[in-house]
C-alpha cells in the first residue's frame, strides 16, 4: 500500500519533508477527481458561483494538509508497527492470542477512522433534528459515540471471525450470504430510522487505517498456513468488516 | 481567530481520545504478549503527533468544506432554474426523470474519484500478479469504478422517487450470491473486498453530504429516513461489476482457446 521508506527518522528533516510533500501530492491526487467535477459541474451546467467559494478553498486546503499529515503519521510509526504484529500474531501459534489481537485490532483502528468520526457526528446531528434523540450538546455526542464503538466492536468480531474462516478454510461466499440472510431479517424488525445509518456504516469502517492493517494481517496469515492461497484466502477480511457493522447497527437501533 | 483556535483545542483533546486506542493497544501487544521492545519509540511518537494534528485539520476541513459542497452541489443541481420547472407548480418536480443532472454528477463523482483512488490501485496491482496476469489491473480498476459510480446513481434515483432502501439492498444481495456461484473461486474474495475497499475518506463524507443534500431539497423525503444509503449502494454494485468483469473475461479466454484449438479448455476452471 506505501511505497514510501523513510529511513532517516525525525532528524533528517530533509527526507522528512521531502516523504510530506509526496503525501500531499497524493492527497492531492485525492481531491483532484473531486474539485475538477465539481467545477465541471458549476461552470458548465449551474452557471452559478458556488456559495462561499473562499471558505470552501480554505476547508478543502486543511483537508488536503490533515490528509498528509495523517497518512504520513500512519506511515512513521504505526504502520510497521501494526504489519509486523499481524504477521507476528500470524506465525505464533497461539489461537487465542490471534484472535484477541485481531479483535483489538479491528476494534481500536475503526475508532480512529476519520470517515467514520465524520459521519458518526453528521448522523447525530440528523437524528437530533427529526427529533430521535433530545437535541443538546451531550445527547448528540453520546450517540456519535455510542454509534462508533457498535461499529468498532462489530469489526473486531469480523476479523476474529474472518481469521477463524482462514484458519479453518471455510469457503468466504456461504459465510458472506448467512450474513446477507441475517441482515435482511433484521431490516424487517429493525426501526426504520436507522436503516439508512446502519446500511452505510458499513461501507464507512474499512478506509485509510484499517484497509492497509487489516490486509497485512489476512495475507500474512494465509501466506503462513500450508496449503492456503493469499488471494482467496488473505482477501475477504474487509468483507466481513464491511458486514458485521450492518448487523451490529441495525441491533444497535433496535435496543436504544 | 478566537472562537478558531477553540475548537482547534477541543477537537485536539477529542482527536487524542479517538488514537489512544489504536495506539495503546499496539503498545500493549507488542511489549507484554510479543515482549519485543517498541522500534524507535521517538519515530513512533512523532509519527502519532503527526497522525493526531492531521485528523484535526482533516476533520475541520470536512465541516468547513467537504459537507457544504455536498449539500450545496444538492441544492443547486434540485433548483428550478436546472430542473426546468421555473414557473410551475411544486408537484411538477416530483418526476423522477427531471433529475437527471442528479444522476450524471453522482455518476460522475463515483467514477472519477474511485478511479483515481490509491487504495484501489494497490489492490489491483496486487491482484494482477497473485492471479498471474488472469485479472487484469486497469480492467478490474474500471469494474469498480463503474460499479460505484452506477451504485451512487441508483442510490440518487432511490432518494428521488422515496423507496425504501432495503429492496433495493436485498436484490442485490441476491444478485451477488446467485454471481458467486457462478463466478471463477479466485475472484470471490477480492469482488467482496472491492467493496469495501473504494469508498475513500474525502468521497465518503461527499456522497454522504449528497445524499443528505438530497433529501433536504427534495419534497417530501426525509434525511433519516431517506438520506443515508449512498454508502451501501458504492459498496455493493462494485461486488457485482467486478464478478461480471471476471466472468467475462473467463468466457473469452475460454472463447479464444476453444477458437484456437479443437481441445476443449480443461483447466479453465478453479486455478487453486
Amino acid at each position: 500500500m506505501r511505497t514510501f521508506v523513510c529511513r532517516g527518522g525525525l532528524l533528517d528533516t530533509v527526507t522528512w519533508l521531502q516523504a510530506l510533500f509526496r503525501f500531499v501530492s497524493g492527497s492531492a491526487r485525492d481531491l483532484t477527481p473531486i474539485v475538477l467535477v465539481i467545477a465541471l459541474f458549476q461552470l458548465l451546467v449551474l452557471r452559478q458561483p458556488l456559495p462561499e467559494l473562499g471558505s470552501v478553498l480554505f476547508g478543502l486546503l486543511l483537508v488536503l494538509l490533515g490528509l498528509s499529515f495523517f497518512v504520513r503519521g500512519l506511515d512513521l510509526g504505526l504502520f510497521p508497527l501494526g504489519e509486523s504484529m499481524a504477521h507476528a500474531f500470524a506465525r505464533k501459534g497461539s489461537l487465542v492470542w490471534l484472535l484477541v489481537f485481531s479483535f483489538a485490532l479491528g476494534f481500536s483502528t475503526t475508532v480512529a477512522e476519520p470517515a467514520l468520526i465524520a459521519i458518526a457526528e453528521e448522523a447525530s446531528e440528523i437524528v437530533a433534528q427529526a427529533g430521535g434523540i433530545a437535541d443538546t450538546e451531550d445527547s448528540r455526542e453520546g450517540y456519535a459515540i455510542g454509534l462508533r464503538l457498535t461499529v468498532a466492536a462489530a469489526v473486531g468480531v469480523a476479523l476474529v471471525m474472518g481469521v477463524f474462516r482462514i484458519l479453518m478454510g471455510w469457503p468466504i461466499h456461504l459465510v458472506i450470504a448467512g450474513g446477507y440472510v441475517i441482515v435482511v431479517a433484521m431490516t424487517a424488525f429493525a426501526p426504520k430510522e436507522i436503516i439508512g445509518i446502519a446500511y452505510d456504516s458499513g461501507g464507512v469502517t474499512t478506509s485509510t487505517i484499517t484497509v492497509p492493517l487489516v490486509t497485512a494481517l489476512g495475507v500474512g496469515l494465509a501466506s503462513s498456513i500450508e496449503g492456503r492461497n493469499p488471494v482467496v484466502d488473505g482477501f475477504g477480511l474487509i468483507a466481513f468488516a464491511s458486514l458485521t457493522p450492518i448487523i451490529f447497527v441495525l441491533g444497535y437501533g433496535m435496543l436504544r | 481567530m478566537i472562537p478558531f483556535l477553540w475548537d482547534l483545542l477541543e477537537t485536539a483533546v477529542e482527536t487524542l481520545r479517538d488514537v489512544l486506542p489504536i495506539v495503546s493497544i499496539l503498545a500493549v501487544f507488542q511489549l507484554f504478549v510479543l515482549r519485543r521492545p517498541l522500534p524507535d519509540p521517538v519515530r513512533l511518537l512523532g509519527g502519532i503527533a503527526c497522525v493526531m494534528a492531521g485528523l484535526v485539520l482533516f476533520l475541520m476541513g470536512l465541516e468547513q468544506a467537504v459537507f457544504p459542497l455536498g449539500k450545496s452541489m444538492a441544492a443547486q443541481l434540485t433548483s428550478p432554474e436546472v430542473l426546468g420547472t421555473v414557473g410551475k407548480p411544486d408537484d411538477a418536480v416530483i418526476d423522477p426523470r427531471g433529475y437527471w443532472w442528479v444522476y450524471l454528477f453522482a455518476f460522475a463523482i463515483g467514477f472519477s474519484t474511485t478511479i483515481a483512488e490509491p487504495a484501489l490501485i494497490a489492490v489491483a496491482i496486487k491482484a494482477e500478479e497473485l492471479s498471474g496476469g488472469a485479472v487484469g489491473a486497469w480492467g478490474l480498476r474500471i469494474a469498480v469504478a463503474i460499479g460505484v459510480a452506477f451504485g451512487i446513481s441508483l442510490g440518487a434515483y432511490r432518494i428521488v422517487i422515496g423507496a425504501p432502501l432495503h429492496y433495493f439492498i436485498a436484490v442485490g444481495y441476491v444478485v451477488v450470491v446467485v454471481q458467486t456461484l457462478f463466478a471463477p473461486k479466485l475472484i470471490v474474495p477480492l469482488a467482496y473486498d472491492s467493496g469495501g475497499v473504494t469508498t475513500s475518506t474525502v468521497t465518503v463524507p461527499l456522497v454522504a453530504a449528497l445524499g443528505l443534500g438530497l433529501a433536504e431539497a427534495i419534497p417530501g423525503r426525509s434525511p433519516l429516513v431517506d438520506g443515508f444509503g449512498l454508502i451501501a449502494f458504492a459498496s455493493l454494485f462494485p461486488m457485482i461489476t467486478v464478478m461480471t468483469y471476471a466472468q467475462a473475461s473467463e468466457w473469452r479466454a475460454a472463447r479464444h482457446a476453444r477458437a484456437r484449438s479443437a481441445r476443449p479448455p480443461a483447466s479453465e476452471e478453479d486455478p487453486t
